[in-house]
């Protein structure tokens, strides 16, 4: 199994995909000619030409929103966001056009789309740059939400949110694409709606996605120090959701911490410790315990950010709390 | 000049697209349709000319004031109004109502309520078109309104960059809601936003169906050969309220009189009487067949069952999942 980065197993996931289907496209800002803000799109121009990958004006709204008419008539777009920030600025068009569409024309049409976006923080960016709002669209109906935290899983996400039916928002992380990993040299298609155990273990849970696998995988790693042997659950599409996968696990170890990046309140964490609680109370042994942002707009300062942003630390304080 | 059989079909179309607001109207007032309707009643030659110059698979995009666009392209009366009784033989299976009219088969892509919302689709549509190299192009209807919106620059600029073939029609009814468009927009003229973009403006007097068509049928020759995107500014009049709540206080009675005198159906009835290609009686003979044909459609909407309970869970997606809702 070669051994890639995570921004190079999403090229070979857009090149392969647009090798085998001719209605695959990419659009975005900066995508072409400059290969991509996080070279996520490096070469593809110098594969497909200007055609199908098109360098956009920075529009974010009305790349999706061309996005949603070319998949209308059949095509299988793949827009860029440049960041997951500029989602704000385009979310009518994904949320009231794209996710919306098929159910409010009683299915009368599929819109195969899939919108690529870097989100997270942790670079200095401050608090227009920095957003970790998986959460926003996991509350909104109509659309998948994928975040892979590895090469691997990044390349095989992506391969299948390409080939999906159904809208698909499909979440890197910008510390991540550097990230290095083993990528199967076999065409793999990873289905949606499977958690992957990234660490089993005994004890405690910690179910976590995007960066924060790692972050977790550092966590446990700290914990094991401590004698306490801790499962790393990685949803990797939050939806689909693979709730059986998260009530298997818990079920057996009693103990669970989620951790995300995102900002704590009505989150897709919340959401996890919710209905863990709904359906597990009496296999738990101690309340769900959370861990994510504190909520203010991302500072700018190194300091503060690091206080800001979740890590390794806060997830072994929280299952220390409850490992007891 | 038209032949008078194509002269008889856009008659006939308006005055279906009239009898059958008349029918929702009412209909509306027996509480048998919900939510916010508006009616197209006054604009009908709008959506008659400009699309009867188009190709069956050519593709049509619009707003949220829908009806008329969705009769025009050839749907079905039934399951429209069976669409706004909220029936399960709807066109969209009642989840979409006034607003959310679409007949993929009919490449009618339908309603958004969100103002402006369809243009950078449209462009999208469009893009389609070139990237297939097929001979079709779009059409993209919308109101004054719509123009002031951010996501219409951001189309008619992807539009013109990327020469795609898009006929912009901005249905210029002179409001927005209650908000008289000399109070919405930097230029009135609304056609000539088109130059912000290097693209070809045009304006037509949007009560007059062969004159829409006349001046559609050049712009589509044009784009359908590659020429790139067009507006056309139509100039009409809704005779109703914004919608079926609007009392209606913020415009003139004169105003309103004076442009009842351009309806456009008996406009055209006079054209057709005058060209010896009707008489009274046989456009009165028309009328009562398409009475019958709305009355049918009331009546089927009428019988049509609910939705099933389980249709809520349906089609949002192609692919369902365990954790998608469900029974
Ligand atoms: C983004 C957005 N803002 C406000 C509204 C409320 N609204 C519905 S129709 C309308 C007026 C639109 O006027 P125009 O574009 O001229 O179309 P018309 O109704 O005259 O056909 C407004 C403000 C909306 N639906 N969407
Ligand atoms: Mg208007």
């Amino acid at each position: 199994m070669p051994e890639m980065r995570y921004y190079e197993a999403l090229i070979e996931a857009m090149a392969e995909e647009m090798r085998r289907d001719e209605s695959v496209f990419l659009m975005g800002e900066d995508i072409g000619l400059f290969g991509g803000t996080f070279r996520a799109t490096e070469g593809l121009m110098a594969e497909f030409g200007s055609r199908r990958v098109r360098d956009t004006p920075i529009a974010e709204a009305g790349i999706v929103g061309l996005a949603v008419g070319a998949a209308m008539a059949g095509l299988r777009p793949v827009p860029e966001l440049m960041t997951m920030n500029f989602a704000i600025v385009a979310m009518d068009q994904i949320i009231n056009h794209a996710a919306k569409m098929r159910y409010m024309f009683g299915g009368q049409l599929n819109l195969p789309i899939t919108i690529r976006a870097p989100g997270g923080g942790g670079t200095q960016k401050g608090a227009q740059h920095s957003h970790s709002i998986e959460s926003w669209f996991v509350n909104s109906p109509g659309i998948r939400v994928v975040i892979p935290s590895t090469p691997a899983d990044a390349k095989g996400l992506l391969k299948t949110s390409i080939r999906s039916e159904d809208v698909v928002l499909f979440v890197e992380h910008e510390m991540l694409y550097s990230s290095k990993g083993q990528v199967p040299d076999e065409e793999v298609l990873i289905p949606f709606g499977r958690a992957d155990i990234k660490r089993p273990g005994t004890d405690l849970t910690i179910v976590a996605w995007s960066k924060m696998v790692h972050e977790a995988l550092h966590a446990a790693e700290a914990l094991a120090a401590e004698g306490i042997d801790a499962e790393v659950l990685d949803p990797r599409t939050l939806d689909p959701f693979d709730w059986d996968g998260v009530f298997e696990s818990v079920a057996r170890t009693r103990r669970c911490v989620v951790a995300e990046e995102g900002w704590r309140s009505v989150s897709v964490g919340a959401e996890i410790a919710a209905r863990i609680q709904e359906t597990l109370f009496h296999e738990l042994d101690a309340p769900v315990a959370r861990v994510a942002a504190v909520e203010v707009p991302t500072p700018y300062a190194r300091k503060l950010e690091q206080k800001a942003l979740p890590n390794a630390d806060d997830i072994v304080r929280a299952a220390l709390k409850i490992a007891v | 000049m038209l032949q008078s059989r194509e002269m008889l079909r856009l008659y006939r179309q308006m005055l279906l697209i009239r009898r059958m607001e008349e029918r929702v109207a009412e209909s509306y007032g027996e509480g048998k349709i919900g939510g916010f309707t508006h009616l197209y009643i006054g604009q009908e030659a709008v959506a008659v000319g400009a699309i009867s110059a188009l190709n069956f698979d050519d593709y049509v995009i619009d707003t949220y004031r829908d009806h008329g666009h969705f009769l025009a392209r050839g749907g079905d009366p039934k399951k429209f109004m069976a669409e706004l009784f909220g029936k399960q033989t709807g066109i969209c299976k009642g989840k979409g109502g006034s607003m959310h009219m679409a007949d993929v088969e009919r490449y009618f892509f339908g309603g958004t309520g969100i103002v402006g919302g369809s243009i950078p689709i449209a462009a999208g549509l469009g893009l389609a078109c070139n990237y297939r190299e097929d001979d079709r192009i779009v059409m993209s209807f919308f109101g004054d309104g719509a123009t002031n919106q951010g996501v219409w620059h951001e189309g008619l600029n992807f539009a013109k960059l990327w020469n795609l073939p898009v006929i912009f029609i901005c249905e210029n009814n002179f409001y927005g809601i209650g908000t008289g468009v000399q109070f919405s927009s930097s230029l009135t003229e609304v056609h000539k936003k088109a130059s912000g973009y290097g693209m070809p403006g045009y304006r037509v007097n949007g009560m007059d169906v062969l004159e829409v068509r006349r001046v559609c049928e050049e712009v589509v020759k044009l784009v359908r050969g590659g020429a790139g995107p067009a507006l056309i500014e139509a100039r009409c009049y809704r005779y109703q309220g914004h919608s079926m709540t609007d009392p209606g206080r913020y415009r003139a009675r004169a105003e309103e009189e004076l442009w009842r005198k351009r309806d456009p159906i008996p406009r055209l009835a006079k054209d057709l009487i005058d060209g010896g290609f009707a008489t009274e009686e046989s456009l009165l003979e028309l009328d009562r067949e398409i009475e019958a044909l709305a009355e049918e459609a009331v009546q089927y909407a009428d019988e049509s069952p609910d939705p099933a309970p389980e249709a809520l869970y349906e089609d949002m997606f192609a692919v369902r999942y365990p954790s998608d809702p469900h029974a």
